[in-house]
């Protein structure tokens, strides 16, 4: 048998590439997760034992920020076609009377959460300027004169009627407030809630039980 | 440490060596450390998701009469400011002296959950005796099957408390939360969060604190 000769060969395997792929990789996994959508204010919320999750698609979340400023998100719907948040802000534009530019529309479909008087809102879309915009972000009125939020939310199911509601309060505001808005949806025909919280678990069995 | 000796070797000889191998940085602790990493941000993206807690409110219908419910059954869990919690059974009529007292508990393991689970034992057996013995493997059915029993057990139950929760307007989000959540936690089938009766807010204004 003749022998084998192996060939001299440095012992290293070239790691470069896999170094390369594995750091993009890793980018691409830091950006996506350290992401937290653009949210007008800081909410602390509550946790509970509930391990559900906040459903992907058709819901419009309610946010009341600890200084009672309300706040409101809508979906896109399941996938591009659907169009609900143009859609909505097209709905929202009849009742009061503003006509929205396809532009504005645009932009409106592609952000996020936001809350403003609907005065407000084609300047705030309009405008560029970031610290401007945050700065516009007052919160949506509901007071019984001109109900607002009363208004998102009508139009949101009218729009999208499987649209369900979910709120996301700080722990610390006051049940008034809660309440207000949870009558106000309630009123539209909404008596389920998704109260958004962290989960939290909590060991009870029957050994708990009082003698 | 090896590259080092090597050089030595070469200054004393003053001999030329063809050098052998490339300079290469080790880079499979590099490796190590960004699989880790992103094995971590792999499963965090996917688990970082809110969850919800869901409630379903009682309609709101003027024509329709709220369903009558037995006094016997009634637990009422006053929320007042500051995480006060306080509970009476039946119901406060002022038209039918002496009133309920008020008793104080809090938030704790001991306090409002121990009561909770006291009233409703029987189901609150049921039910856990039903998940324990799927959990040891006795029963083996579907996770929604399982759900389905439950909600069964639940509807079908008459002697648990019924629960109404009432906060005032100092009462904070979070304590709302919190006993929607204690409910859930003693398996609690019928609650409800009402409003407080003129009656019930002057007990809480006298309430000790």
């Amino acid at each position: 048998m003749p022998k084998i000769k192996s060939t001299a060969r440095s012992p290293h395997v070239d790691m470069t590439p896999m170094v390369d792929l594995f750091t993009l990789l890793l980018t691409f996994f830091l950006l996506t997760a350290t992401f937290i959508p653009m949210e007008p204010a800081q909410i602390t919320i509550p946790n509970s034992i509930s391990e559900k999750t906040v459903p992907d698609n058709n819901v419009m979340t309610i946010f009341i920020a600890p200084n009672k400023k309300v706040f409101f998100n809508y979906d896109n719907g399941k996938d591009t076609s659907y169009h609900y948040r143009a859609n909505l802000l097209k709905a929202m534009g009849i009742q009061y009377k503003i006509n929205f530019t396809p532009e504005e529309m645009k932009k409106f479909s592609g952000g996020g959460t936001f809350g403003m008087p609907m005065k407000d809102m084609q300047r705030w879309l309009d405008t560029k300027n970031p610290k401007e915009a945050e700065q516009m972000q007052t919160g949506i009125p509901m007071d019984s004169l001109d109900n607002q939020l009363a208004w998102w939310v009508r139009m949101a199911r009218t729009v999208n009627p499987y649209a369900e509601v979910a709120i996301k309060a700080d722990g610390d505001v006051t049940f008034p407030t809660i309440k207000k808005v949870l009558d106000l949806v309630q009123s539209n025909g909404v008596n389920r809630f998704n109260f958004i919280t962290t989960y939290q678990k909590e060991e009870v069995g029957l050994k708990d039980l009082p003698k | 440490m090896a590259e080092i000796v090597q050089e030595e070797k070469k200054q004393k000889g003053a001999k030329k060596r063809p050098k052998r191998g490339v300079a290469r940085v080790d880079m499979t602790p590099m490796v190590d450390l960004m699989a880790l990493l992103l094995t971590f941000f792999m499963l965090t993206t996917a688990f970082s998701k809110p969850k919800v807690m869901v409630i379903t409110m009682p309609e709101k219908n003027d024509k329709q009469q709220p369903p009558k419910i037995a006094a016997s059954r009634t637990l009422n869990i006053l929320l007042g400011d500051s995480d006060r919690i306080y509970y009476y059974m039946g119901v406060a009529d002022p038209n039918k002296p002496p009133l309920p007292t008020l008793i104080k508990t809090n938030f704790s393991k001991d306090g409002i959950r121990k009561v909770l689970l006291e009233k409703n034992k029987d189901l609150f057996t049921k039910i856990e005796e039903y998940k324990e013995a799927r959990l040891k493997g006795k029963i083996v059915v579907a996770d929604t099957t399982a759900e389905n029993y439950i909600t069964k057990l639940k509807t079908d139950d008459n002697v648990g408390p019924i629960v109404l929760i009432k906060a005032n307007d100092k009462a904070k989000y979070k304590d709302i939360v919190a006993i929607v959540d204690e409910m859930a936690i003693t398996n609690v089938a019928s609650y409800a969060i009402v409003d407080l009766s003129p009656t019930e807010i002057d007990m809480l204004k006298s309430a000790p604190r």
